[in-house]
C-alpha cells in the first residue's frame, strides 16, 4: 500500500512539473517561432539565445502589482484563474505517457490514473473549463470582461458538440473502448487511428483550437472589440496564471491528439526496432524511447498550433458560430455515419 | 476510523456537502452564487454515482448538468445582471404563509421518512450495472422503447426550441413594409 502511495505521487508530481515545464518552454517556442515566421530574431537575451526567457517572464509575473477592482466579487474574482489552471492541468491525469515499465518484477503504468470512462472524462473536464474564465469575466465587474466570458462559453459548449461526436466515431473505429490505455494499446497492435479516422481527426483538431482559445479562435480576448477580453481587469500572477494555463491546454491537447489518433508512445516497426537493440518488454529503455517519441509527436502538434497562430487571421463572431453548427456539425455526424457503414463492411460490428 | 469503513465516511462526507451547498444555494441572495452552488451540489452528487460504481452516470451528471446547463443558467443570469439588493424584498404576511407551508411539507416528509428503515438497502459497489458497455446493453435491449421514446421526446424539445428561437424573418419584413 505505502509502496503504491509512492508511486502514485512520483507519477502525479512527474506530470505535473511535465505540464508546468513543457508550457513554460512553449511560451518561448512561441515568441521564436513567430520571430522565425515574421523574418525577426525573437528573445535572445535572457542566458543563451534567450533560454532563460520563461524564467525571466515568471520574476516579472510575480514582481508586478497585484490589483483587485474595488467593485469586483473578490472571492470570485481570485477563483477564476485558479479553476482555469487547475482544469487545465487536471486533463493530463488520463493521458498515457509511456509503456509501462517493469521495475524489479512489479509493473508500473506510466499514467497516473487508467479509468474506463477516460474519453468521456476529457470531455468533461473541457466542459468544465469554461468556468474559470467565465468566473473571472463576471467577477471583474467590466463589460469587456463578462463580454469576452459570454463569448468563451458559448464557443466552448458550440464546439463541444461535433468534438464529442468525433470522438464517438474514434471510439467504433479503435475497438469500442473509452480508456485512453486500452485505444493506444489497440493502436500498437494495428495501426494508428488517423488511418481510419481522417476526417475525424481533422474536426477533432479543429475543435482542439477552439476549446484552447488558440488563434483563429480566439474571439474572447480579441483586442479590437474587447480591450483584453476576460482578463481585461487582471494583473500580476492572476493574469499569469491565465496566459500560462493556455499554454498548458495547447501541451496535453496536442498529447491527448497524439494518444488517440497517432499511437501515441508507438511509432511505426517500433517492435522491430525492440527486437534488433535486445530490449525486452518493461525494459526502461522502452519505456524512455515512447516516451520520446510521444514528446516528438507533442512538439509536432504543438508547433502546428503555433504556425495556424501566425498564419490565419482571427473569424469573425458569426463566421465561428456558422463554422461550429452549419460546417463541423454536420461533418461530424457524416463522420459517424460513415465510420459505421465502413466498420460494418470490416466486420468489426454486428446487428 | 471510529467504526466505519473508508466507504461510508466518503458517504457520510459527500452527503454533508451536498445538503449544505443545496441548501445554501437556495439562502443565498446574489443569484450567480446561487448557481455556483448548484454546480457544487452536482458535484457532490456526481461523487454519490462513483461510490455507487456507476462511472458513467457520474461523469454524464458533470458533462450535462455542470459543464452543459449550468453555463446556460449562468450565461443567462450575468446577462441580465441581477444582483441580490435589486431583488424585491417580500412582504411578512407572504414570508409566514410560506414559512408555514414549508413546515408542514417537512412534517409530512418526516412522516413519511419515519418507516424508511424497513426498505431494502441497495449495497454499493457491488453492482455492476453502471459500467458503460452493462448499461448499453440494458438500454438497447431491456429499455429500448422507454429508451427511444425519450429521444424523440428531447427531439420535440429541440424542435420546439428552435421555432421558439428563431426570428421570423418573413413576417419582420412585411411588418417594415407596412409601416
Amino acid at each position: 500500500m505505502t509502496a503504491f502511495i509512492i508511486y502514485k505521487a512520483i507519477m502525479c508530481a512527474g506530470v505535473f512539473l511535465l505540464c508546468l515545464g513543457a508550457a513554460a518552454y512553449a511560451t518561448l517556442w512561441e515568441r521564436k517561432f513567430a520571430a522565425f515566421l515574421q523574418d525577426r530574431k525573437g528573445p535572445s537575451r535572457a542566458g543563451w539565445g534567450g533560454i532563460l526567457q520563461p524564467l525571466a517572464d515568471g520574476v516579472k509575473m510575480f514582481m508586478k502589482e497585484e490589483i483587485i477592482p474595488n467593485v469586483s466579487n473578490r472571492a470570485l474574482f481570485i477563483l477564476g484563474p485558479c479553476l482555469f489552471m487547475v482544469t487545465a492541468v487536471i486533463t493530463s491525469s488520463v493521458v498515457p505517457w509511456a509503456k509501462p515499465v517493469n521495475i524489479g518484477g512489479v509493473v508500473y503504468d506510466m499514467q497516473i490514473t487508467d479509468i474506463n470512462i477516460g474519453v468521456i472524462y476529457l470531455l468533461g473536464v473541457a466542459s468544465i473549463g469554461v468556468y474559470g474564465i467565465m468566473i473571472g469575466g463576471w467577477a471583474s465587474n467590466n463589460k469587456f470582461a463578462l463580454l469576452g466570458a459570454v463569448r468563451a462559453s458559448s464557443q466552448m459548449i458550440s464546439y463541444e458538440i461535433p468534438m464529442g461526436i468525433a470522438l464517438i466515431a474514434l471510439i467504433i473505429s479503435s475497438g469500442g473502448s473509452l480508456s485512453l490505455k486500452t485505444i493506444v494499446e489497440a493502436q500498437d497492435a494495428g495501426v494508428a487511428n488517423i488511418v481510419w479516422q481522417p476526417l475525424g481527426f481533422l474536426i477533432f483538431f479543429i475543435c482542439a483550437l477552439a476549446e484552447t482559445n488558440r488563434a483563429p479562435f480566439d474571439l474572447p480576448e480579441c483586442e479590437t472589440e474587447l480591450v483584453g477580453g476576460y482578463h481585461t481587469e487582471y494583473s500580476s500572477m492572476k493574469l499569469g496564471l491565465f496566459l500560462f494555463a493556455e499554454y498548458i491546454n495547447m501541451f496535453i491537447s496536442s498529447a491527448v491528439i497524439a494518444t488517440l489518433y497517432f499511437g501515441g508512445y508507438n511509432f511505426p516497426f517500433a517492435h522491430e526496432l525492440y527486437a534488433k537493440l535486445g530490449l525486452a518488454d518493461g525494459s526502461v529503455w522502452i519505456t524512455l524511447i515512447g516516451f520520446g517519441a510521444l514528446i516528438t509527436k507533442v512538439f509536432g502538434f504543438v508547433c502546428l498550433f503555433m504556425w495556424i497562430r501566425w498564419t490565419l487571421p482571427r473569424f469573425r463572431y458569426d463566421q465561428l458560430m456558422n463554422l461550429g453548427w452549419k460546417t463541423l456539425l454536420p461533418l461530424a455526424l457524416f463522420n459517424l455515419l460513415l465510420t459505421v457503414v465502413i466498420e460494418y463492411f470490416r466486420g468489426n460490428i454486428h446487428f | 476510523m471510529l467504526g466505519y469503513t473508508i466507504t461510508q465516511w466518503l458517504f457520510g462526507t459527500l452527503s454533508f456537502l451536498a445538503i449544505m451547498f443545496a441548501l445554501m444555494m437556495v439562502f443565498t441572495r446574489s443569484p450567480v452564487n446561487s448557481a455556483l452552488y448548484l454546480i457544487m451540489t452536482f458535484f457532490c452528487i456526481a461523487g454519490h454515482y462513483l461510490l455507487l460504481n456507476a462511472q458513467f452516470l457520474a461523469i454524464v451528471q458533470i458533462v450535462v448538468y455542470a459543464g452543459a446547463i449550468m453555463v446556460l443558467f449562468l450565461y443567462i443570469i450575468m446577462l441580465m445582471n441581477l444582483n441580490a439588493d435589486e431583488e424585491p424584498r417580500k412582504h411578512v404576511v407572504t414570508r409566514a404563509i410560506a414559512g408555514i407551508i414549508g413546515g408542514m411539507l417537512l412534517f409530512v416528509m418526516v412522516g413519511a421518512l419515519r418507516g424508511a428503515e424497513q426498505l431494502q438497502t441497495v449495497q454499493g459497489g457491488a453492482s455492476q450495472i453502471g459500467l458503460v458497455k452493462n448499461l448499453g446493453k440494458v438500454l438497447f435491449s431491456e429499455f429500448l422503447f422507454p429508451f427511444e421514446i425519450a429521444s424523440v421526446l428531447l427531439l420535440a424539445a429541440l424542435v420546439g426550441a428552435i421555432m421558439i428561437g428563431k426570428r421570423d424573418t418573413n413576417i419582420n419584413s412585411k411588418e417594415t413594409i407596412n409601416n
